[in-house]
């Protein structure tokens, strides 16, 4: 029988992927973390991760797509650098557990890759945590892949406004934003530099995800 | 009720005394008594007709009234009240009823509700054969000889299949000097529902070619030219179709040709919503044989213009394509049709057009009391028309009890004003007036 | 996103990639504790089936109870059409109920079209007499993707009864607006009115067609075909235009063979053929939920609220 080919996925069509590159109607206001800054708090994050659990035998780390996947790479990197092994490591697309299905347009979905979470401790991974809904549709994809031990949560940038009750474990950096703000998270991987800006974007507040 | 009046200032245009002339004309009795300009008033009520053409009452050859039978579509009372509205003082009702009109017991019953109807001439139309099925010849001597004088006898909605039988039927109709009139559309290559071609393949469709309707009439023409019998082509379709009745009449054949208001603006585009309110046999074609059947009526090839006015309750018009029954509502946008998309772009003139539909039709059934001329003492069966007003297409405000126009929300340019019918007025100021 | 989907050309290639990813996407997953995603939970589909369909009215109602809509089945094939019940009536009945999508299969080419006049919901066309059916042609497409990376000058032969195949109408103008090129191979009878048209290649030598051919797709040969003319027997149509091993070995070795199913084995495939690697004819019934699941995903996914009948 002869192997299936895996799927040779074209790029996505422009502009489809959720959480990416910032619009351009962003217009930045300060600066937040620079590229040095982005490294430290991921360091930091990692560290934070390892001492907790006594370890990163049992952990698996999941980022949620787009930018946190990446984020979840380099902390997958940086504790196989402190532990001398890596931890397991996926990715996971919220895109089907929104809670905010047929009220704006479907995004693209991108393959979920996770591995076996049974009995782990998973910790999710966002670039930002905003109102918690994103944690929250995570949380629920998290259920129909297995069932973890514990999870945790562990995101770059923490801008406030909660609308359920979700709490970070790991932080990189608290930003006070007031709610007609933006928080713009951009890592070389996508975007071609490490930095976190905090601006206005008209636009995204009327479309905007709810985080 | 007999009245006296005077159609003051029309144009009265009567092809069939070759006259284009603003006058005044006088009825009384149900007549014409005078005609001429500035005639005096003498009592008589006088209708002003300043911008109107005044034509001899139309003469429709191909109508489909439905009774008895399928009263829920059309009655006799209903088709002849769209018929008045239309201009027309006369039409021919096919033998298609339920039971179909093969005897003289149906064509009588047909021709007496057309006169308890009182709003035109309802002249019945025999089936070729019994029960339309195509075997045995129906009594056309009967039908001519009751009170309905049948003399034009059609299958129509069916063709006859049988060349044999086809041969027997015009040798005999020659006994009456009948005529014979056949639904051209070959069972065997048709089967579809709209015109076979790029269209039909793109629209998963099952067609129907041009060579079903040709190897009909060319069967006919040559069945006609051994018989010696007098044929009348239906609704003509094709650029095809048009080549073979040229070519047979120029040989000097006894044939006559008719073509639908649909067949000569419609193209088979309108399909693509797949609305069977544009589904009609034969189907709309595409635009080469639009052109070729105008060219044809003006320079006399095709004989006349008929409706064929086939009403079809809404439920029916509704259903999935293929399975909706073809048919077109045409008496009451006929004129309109004509004076918007052929006379105003310059296809057809005034003359020949009010030809089509009165004249012509007229001459070819034999119906003298109809398609002038408009002359003292002939009978009063005239029309009305403005040939400017302007006026939208509505379903729901057609006289016909049906509503599958395929002109709806379409505004034309072309109104009846008045229609008279044995001096009466069925019609008048655009209102209905009852018989 | 399109509200209906009559055809495979009421979508854009974008949005023809954008199925096609979302169906990977669904496809990916690794081991579940559920098949079952909460996406379109409190949203009904109903499937209304005038011809009797047990493969493809399965994929469909899968694909949405794992999404976690709701399904209801109004199948027509019998009583309620002898009953008299027309088309409009049935669509309005449905109306009443308050659906959100209705796939519909009917013998009637355009039953869709005039669906979607009567309906606020969202039509999706599963097959409409000789016309279109635009989810198969997707889940083809989608299949070919997973041996190909692009369709751009991908040679597709598409054999057999195209003349009466709605299958063959949505893959040719889906692979042609992928980018793909297509021959035709039948003998004239079995052709549509004007094919030359269509901007294909059309051709009767299936031989000459084998060796060049990145894919080639099978059409189901009806056995009805033979009564009336259109090829004088199955055993000819089977010599001249039927695939048996010996034919599969003409093709190039990283060639596939497809079909719609259900196949006529001995037909236009023999057994053989139909079980040879190449043939990835399991998996295209595989791959029909995933991208099932995908169009009601992007078609029900978005807002809806607001919609109307098209038509008062």
């Amino acid at each position: 029988m002869r192997p299936r080919a895996t799927f040779a996925a074209a790029p996505l069509p422009p502009g489809s992927a959720r959480g990416e590159a910032t619009s351009l109607t962003f217009e930045p206001k300060a600066n937040i973390l620079d590229a040095g800054d982005v490294t430290r708090a991921i360091g930091r994050i990692a560290h934070e991760i390892v001492e907790r659990n006594k370890g990163a035998a049992d952990v698996v780390l999941v980022g949620i797509l787009t930018r946190g996947a990446s984020i979840a790479a380099r902390l997958a990197a940086k504790i196989e650098q402190i532990e001398g092994a890596r931890p397991a490591c996926g990715s996971l697309d919220i895109g089907l557990y929104r809670d905010d299905i047929g009220l704006r347009e479907p995004s693209a979905l991108a393959p979920t890759e996770v591995p076996r979470v049974d009995g782990k401790v998973v910790v999710l991974v966002d670039d930002v945590l905003y109102t918690g809904r994103s944690t929250r549709a995570a949380l629920d994809a998290l259920t129909d892949l297995g069932r973890p031990r514990a999870v945790q949560l562990a995101v770059l940038v923490d801008r406030g406004h909660r609308e359920l009750p979700i709490r970070a474990d790991y932080v990189g950096k608290n930003v006070p934003t007031r709610r007609n703000e933006e928080i713009a998270v951009r890592l070389s991987e996508i975007d071609g530099v490490d930095e976190v800006l905090l601006g206005t974007d008209d636009e995204a507040r009327l479309t905007e995800e709810a985080r | 009720m007999p009245e006296t009046f005077i159609l003051r200032g029309a144009r009265l245009i009567d092809p069939a005394a070759a006259r284009d002339e603003t006058l005044d004309v006088r009825v009384a009795d149900g007549i014409v008594t005078d005609l001429g300009p500035g005639l005096s008033v003498n009592g008589a009520e006088e209708i002003d007709c300043d911008g109107l053409v005044l034509a001899p009452g139309f003469v429709d050859l191909h109508t489909h009234l439905r009774e008895p039978g399928r009263e829920d579509a059309e009655t006799v009372a209903t088709g002849s009240r769209a018929a008045a509205r239309g201009g027309y003082t006369a039409v021919c009702a096919m033998a298609n009823t339920d039971p179909v009109a093969d005897s003289a017991g149906i064509v009588e019953q047909v021709a007496a509700l057309g006169r308890a109807a009182g709003l035109c001439d309802v002249s019945p139309v025999g089936a070729i054969t019994v029960g339309l099925q195509g075997e045995q010849l129906a009594e056309m001597g009967e039908m001519w000889f009751s009170a309905a004088r049948v003399n034009f006898f059609s299958d129509d909605g069916r063709c006859v299949q049988d060349a044999g039988l086809m041969r027997r039927a015009m040798e005999y109709a020659r006994t009456f000097d009948a005529i014979i009139c056949n639904h051209a559309e070959e069972r065997d290559l048709s089967g579809g529902s709209m015109n076979e071609g790029e269209l039909s393949a793109l629209l998963g469709l099952r067609g129907i070619p041009a060579a079903a309707e040709e190897v009909i009439i060319a069967r006919d023409l040559a069945l006609a030219a051994l018989t010696g019998a007098r044929l009348h082509v239906p609704h003509v379709s094709t650029a095809g179709s048009v080549e073979l009745i040229r070519a047979a009449k120029a040989k000097g054949a006894r044939v006559t040709a008719e073509v639908t208001p649909h067949h000569l603006t419609l193209t088979e585009e309108l399909v693509s919503g797949y609305d069977p309110v544009f589904k009609v046999a034969p189907p709309l074609r595409g635009r080469a044989d639009v052109d070729a059947l105008r060219a044809a009526l003006a320079d006399g090839t095709i004989d006349c213009v008929a409706t064929d006015h086939a009403p079809h309750p809404q439920e029916d018009k509704e259903r999935e394509f293929d399975q909706a029954p073809p048919g077109m509502l045409n008496l009451e946008t006929a004129l309109g049709v004509l004076l918007t998309d052929l006379a105003e772009p310059g296809v057809l003139d005034l003359m020949r057009l009010v030809d089509t539909l009165s004249a012509a039709p007229a001459r070819i059934r034999g119906l003298d009391r109809h398609g002038g001329p408009v002359a003292q003492g002939a009978p009063a069966n005239l029309t009305l028309f403005d040939p400017t007003a302007e006026w939208d297409v509505v379903p729901a405000s057609l006289a016909s009890r049906s509503r599958n126009t395929p002109f709806a929300g379409r505004t034309l340019r072309g109104k009846v004003v008045h229609t008279i019918y044995e001096g009466r007025f069925t019609v008048r100021e655009g209102s209905d007036i009852d018989g | 996103m399109i509200r209906h989907l009559l055809s495979i050309r009421d979508l854009t290639p974008d949005q023809v990639e954008r199925v096609l990813h979302t169906a990977a996407a669904f496809q990916a997953e690794g081991p579940r504790i559920t098949k079952k995603y909460p996406t379109l939970v409190g949203k009904t589909v109903c499937n209304l089936f005038y011809e009797s369909s047990t493969r493809t009215r399965t994929s469909f109602e899968l694909a949405a109870k794992r999404l976690s809509a709701d399904v209801v089945n109004f199948s027509r094939s019998g009583s309620a059409v002898e009953k008299g019940e027309s088309l409009k009536d049935t669509a309005q009945t449905i109306e009443a109920m308050g659906v959100d999508a209705i796939v519909v299969r009917h013998a009637s080419s355009g039953a869709p079209h005039r669906l979607a006049h009567w309906v606020s919901a969202s039509v999706i066309n599963a097959g409409d007499g000789m016309h279109e059916h635009p989810t198969q042609a997707l889940l083809d497409l989608y299949t070919i993707r997973q041996h190909h990376r692009s369709f751009e000058g991908l040679r597709v032969a598409i054999v057999g009864d195209v003349l009466h195949s709605r299958v063959a109408r949505s893959n040719v103008w889906g692979l042609q607006m992928m980018g793909a090129e297509v021959t035709l191979v039948a003998p004239r009878t079995l052709l549509p009115p004007r094919v030359e048209t269509w901007g294909v290649e059309v051709t009767a030598d299936l031989d000459g067609v084998l060796p060049k051919a990145d894919v080639v797709y099978l059409l189901r040969m009806q056995l009805e075909r033979m009564k009336v003319g259109f090829v004088p027997s199955l055993r000819e149509f089977s010599r001249l235009w039927g695939v048996d091993e010996q034919r599969a070995a003409l093709m190039k070795d990283d060639a596939l063979i497809m079909h719609p199913g259900p196949m006529n084995r001995g037909v236009e495939i023999t057994a053989s053929a139909a079980d040879l690697p190449r043939s990835v004819i399991t998996d295209q019934v595989a791959n029909g939920i995933a991208v099932r699941m995908a169009l009601l995903y992007l078609m029900l996914g978005g807002p809806q609220a607001t919609q109307e009948p098209s038509d008062a």
